[in-house]
């Protein structure tokens, strides 16, 4: 799960984390009231889920809270389009207002799970302020790495380690160093799967504040952190994906015409690059589950008849432990229920699938069938076609 | 000939007096499955589905002599009763539940270091030796004695591999999956070196998906030391990037982990990559002809 900036400068001052003086504002007045506060010079920033948002004119900065109430007007509710939003772009519904400070320095630090070593890893750059991949891919020496072991914890040498390595001194150092064990207990604390603070500012009176923050958390574990859970914000997310996520369905909306439901997540990938194989483009991922109650199938297949880009579909399961009668009468009756309005391919297989395709066809709707996933290909691609 | 689990395999499955310990521990006995014991603590002295219930794993070892575990407790209590049946002795522990907080499995990894215990999982379908053995949740009856080793990060997708062989007229010698999740017991690499000296398997399927660099490293070892005919396909070269699809594991993060790369890397190795989920097992007839 991703949360927006302010949210995630809350948790990590929490922990100790230093970030800027400053507030959220879902209105103008309100931006006003808190450069009252903190200004008179402020920076308002659009909270959106995706970065890249000064490019697109969604950070700007206030001299006096009437610009800051000006800009505010200006920027929620504007649509903001970064090289992370998609050309559809954003619709800002929240800003934050924070005090400006003197940059003298930008730097990165960055936690993640390194998957390969089986560990967290707390990541430090000079390069501050830019893409790390890019850093990465370019300047790799200029990304420097801790492993964590877990029984250990992040060590205070490794935290000094990277503070030298980042060329700090002095009482930047130390506030570096603190910053940094900081940043880590608020990873570990709140079961992150990322915590990246880019730029990491160091001020012109050498003061170590986070000037951007950005959390992702481990969905597995949110239950444990309800006070995460409940900074989850619906409107950045895929209103179909939302509804599918209601239902325990596994939901990604993508940019094809041949809508699939598919049991499992593996099989539901297979069935989307066979799509493409065969000409077509899938208009989603959607996983109803290695089970496939007649629930799921119920509320999937209410999914892919409301996405309008959606022209034929693609139904592929193998039925193992779930027989494939049981299936097709689950197909049959959300269909009979919800109505076919788009040509649907069915392609069973497994347990009982023969008792499977004769309920398919004796239930008088045009289901078409198919023995196997190219078959299935073959036929649901044209139809995507023609319907266009 | 098989791999980690065969007739003499000695089953505790913890969590057998729940929902899906319950039918999957029927399923398995169907199957021929050993199960000697079932752990669910605080019902310890019970009988169920036939099996003796113990309060701890420590006790189904001792008095059962299990030697696997099949795990199907909830999420945040499987990193619990993995180390535990590694604690009590037991050699195999197939965790089957999903959604296991990513910082419970390194503490998981960390703790298995120096037992001697090989995890699958989580969030497997577990794993199975036709005619020998089932430890998990896919279904036996698709699948048949044979020679081909089958290796995935798939449930489903390993059901239509399975088909595939069994159209081209080869079983399994043992199939595994190896979980969706970040991080996971055995992986690829570990895998191969088993069917390596096992003499029963002829060639293996390797299925991969987007996410991590598993296979990357996979193709390494296959290139430098295994000498056995190895198929492939790799799940997602339609997945865009930063999504994760269904499983925990599957998600192009920062530009790594792309399918393109994975194949492009098993392809390097001498592997025979099928391109489309259709062609398994035309690929696996071409590897062994």
């Amino acid at each position: 799960m991703k949360i927006h900036e302010y949210q995630a400068k809350q948790i990590l001052s929490k922990f100790g984390v230093q970030t800027p003086k400053g507030e959220v504002a879902f209105t103008p007045a309100e931006a006003k009231k808190i450069a009252d506060k903190i200004g008179p010079r402020v920076v308002v920033k659009a909270q959106i889920h995706a970065g890249g948002r000064g490019k697109g004119g969604g950070v700007k900065i206030a001299n006096t809270p009437q610009e800051a109430e000006a800009l505010a007007q200006d920027m929620i509710g504007m649509t903001l389009v970064t090289h992370q939003t998609g050309p559809e772009g954003k619709i800002v519904k929240r800003i934050l207002v924070e005090e400006a400070l003197d940059i003298d320095r930008e730097l990165y630090i960055g936690i993640v799970i390194d998957r390969a070593k089986e560990a967290p890893v707390v990541m430090a750059s000079s390069e501050g302020g830019v893409e790390i991949e890019k850093v990465a891919a370019e300047t790799p020496e200029l990304i420097f790495k801790e492993y964590i072991n877990p029984a250990t914890g992040f060590l205070g040498f490794q935290a000094r380690k990277l503070a030298f390595q980042l060329g700090l001194e002095g009482d930047t150092l130390k506030q570096a160093v603190k910053f940094l064990n900081a940043l880590y207990k608020a990873f570990q604390a709140t079961d992150a799967s990322l915590a990246e603070i880019n730029p990491l500012l160091i001020t012109k009176q050498g003061n170590v504040l986070a000037l951007d923050a950005k959390m992702n958390f481990n969905n597995n574990a949110l239950v444990r952190h309800p006070e995460v859970l409940e900074m989850r914000d619906i409107d950045e997310e895929d209103p179909l994906e939302v509804e599918a996520s209601k239902f325990g369905l596994n939901y990604i909306k993508l940019d094809g015409n041949v809508g699939c439901m598919v049991n499992g997540a593996g099989l539901a990938m297979a069935t989307m690059d066979i799509i493409m194989l065969s000409g077509g483009m899938p208009a989603n991922f959607l996983d109803v589950g290695g089970g496939v109650s007649e629930e799921a199938v119920k509320n999937a297949f209410k999914i892919l008849v409301s996405d309008q880009d959606v022209k034929a579909a693609l139904i592929n399961i193998f039925g193992g432990i779930v027989r494939c009668d049981l299936v097709a009468s689950g197909i049959v009756k959300a269909a009979k229920e919800l109505g076919l309005k788009v040509p649907m391919v069915v392609r069973l297989e497994g347990t009982n699938v023969e008792q499977g395709k004769k309920i398919l066809e004796e239930s008088g709707l045009s289901f078409q069938s198919a023995s196997s996933m190219q078959e299935a290909a073959d036929k649901v691609v044209p139809l995507a076609t023609q319907g266009q | 000939m098989s791999i980690l689990i065969d007739e003499k395999t000695r089953v505790v499955v913890q969590g057998i007096t729940g929902g899906e310990g319950t039918f999957h521990t029927q399923r398995m006995q169907e199957y021929g499955t050993n199960v000697v014991a079932g752990v669910t603590p605080g019902k310890g002295g019970q009988t169920h589905l036939d099996v003796p219930v113990f309060n701890t794993v420590a006790d189904a070892v001792i008095k059962k002599g299990a030697n696997a575990s099949a795990i199907f407790v909830p999420p945040f209590f499987a990193a619990d009763a993995i180390m535990e049946a590694a604690d009590a002795g037991v050699k195999l522990v197939v965790c089957i539940t999903e959604g296991l907080p990513t910082f419970d499995m390194i503490k998981v990894k960390q703790y298995l270091k120096d037992k001697d215990c090989h995890l699958i999982g989580p969030n497997t379908p577990g794993i199975i030796s036709p005619g020998k053995c089932k430890i998990g949740i896919m279904p036996g009856h698709i699948h048949s004695p044979g020679t081909i080793g089958i290796i995935s990060r798939s449930g489903t997708l390993t059901y239509e591999a399975v088909q595939q062989v069994s159209i081209q007229g080869y079983g399994q010698s043992t199939a595994i999956g190896i979980g969706g999740d970040p991080i996971v017991g055995l992986k690829f690499i570990e895998l191969l070196q088993m069917f390596k000296e096992d003499d029963g398997t002829e060639a293996v399927i390797l299925i991969g998906e987007i996410g991590g660099s598993a296979e990357e490293e996979a193709a390494a070892y296959i290139e430098k030391e295994f000498t056995k005919p190895v198929v492939s396909f790799i799940a997602g070269q339609t997945a865009p990037p930063g999504r994760r699809m269904g499983h925990a594991g599957a998600i192009i993060a920062g530009g790594k982990g792309t399918a393109k790369e994975k194949m492009e890397a098993l392809e390097k190795a001498g592997v025979y990559v099928a391109k489309s989920p259709a062609d398994m097992g035309a690929k696996l007839k071409e590897a062994l002809a």
